[in-house]
């Protein structure tokens, strides 16, 4: 399979209570268990079904995927920031895979 | 140069190749969720409660070229406080195999409540977005898709 990469765009800095947007992609195929592949076979389901994003450990927003959800799953969201810290990002693909990804902002 | 030589094949042969096909495609013809079960996944979402889609801008093609990947975004005017925000927001698709697409959690501390994402649209359907509200109300907005090329990977 090829290479799974987790990418996310957060401002470096931001101004006290600004409101910023959150970009997030991860290079993954999500295949959803119903096409077939060169040879006719049935490709098995493998998707990422989860994705969470906290803020210095406090969770702040979560998706939960289904396989209705295109290759290379991306979000944007905003969040609201009020101190300087570290977002963490969690993809969880099934059978449990975790991808990680962590951006620093300085708020002030 | 490369020159290609096309193979012959036999009336027979050729009978074969086209049965082969329609009995493939008649075994990928999958089960789609209709209108009516996903109804039944609203009804199951709310609690039967009617929604008011005055709150929930909804942001969709109206024809999407390509059913692999449809952008879908929603922006919903709340003033996201621990007392009034938006919990989660539900996608559905009612021409999919299953009607969910995905479901947002939210909280508070977002500041503002909007996302968006790509999904897969198999053929022409309908879109819902229902959103449920912390003091357990909901909701609702849906719009018409029509895909040109199915994105099911069938």
């Amino acid at each position: 399979m090829a290479k799974v990469k987790p990418r996310v765009k957060v401002p470096k800095t931001a101004e006290v209570d600004e409101v910023i947007e959150i970009k997030t992609l991860i290079s993954h195929p999500m295949h959803s268990g119903r096409a077939v592949d060169g040879d006719g076979n049935l490709v098995p389901r493998q998707i990422i079904h989860s994705f969470r994003a906290s803020f210095n450990g406090t969770e702040v927003m979560s998706v939960d995927l289904k396989p209705s959800v295109s290759a290379n799953p991306f979000f944007t969201f905003p969040y609201k920031v009020t101190e300087s810290g570290t977002f963490d990002f969690v993809w969880v693909e099934d059978g449990g895979k975790e991808y990680t990804k962590s951006k620093k902002i300085t708020v002030g | 140069m490369q020159t290609h030589v096309l193979k012959p094949i036999s009336r027979r042969q050729a009978l074969a190749y086209i049965g082969a096909a329609g009995a493939s495609m008649a075994l990928s013809n999958v089960a789609f969720a209709g209108p009516e079960e996903v109804a039944a996944r609203i009804n199951d979402i709310t609690g039967g409660a009617a929604g008011d889609d005055t709150l929930i801008m909804l942001d969709l093609p109206e024809i999407a070229e390509n059913g692999n990947a449809v952008k879908v975004a929603f922006d919903i005017d709340s003033p996201m406080t621990a007392e009034n925000h938006v919990k989660a927001v539900h996608i559905l698709a009612d021409g999919n195999p299953e009607p969910d697409v995905a479901t947002f959690n939210f909280s508070p501390a977002m500041g503002a409540c909007y996302a968006s994402t790509r999904m897969r649209l198999s053929k022409t359907q309908n879109v819902h977005v229902i959103a449920a509200f912390s003091d357990g109300s909901f909701g609702s907005a849906s719009a018409t898709v029509k895909v040109t090329i199915g994105g099911c990977g069938g």
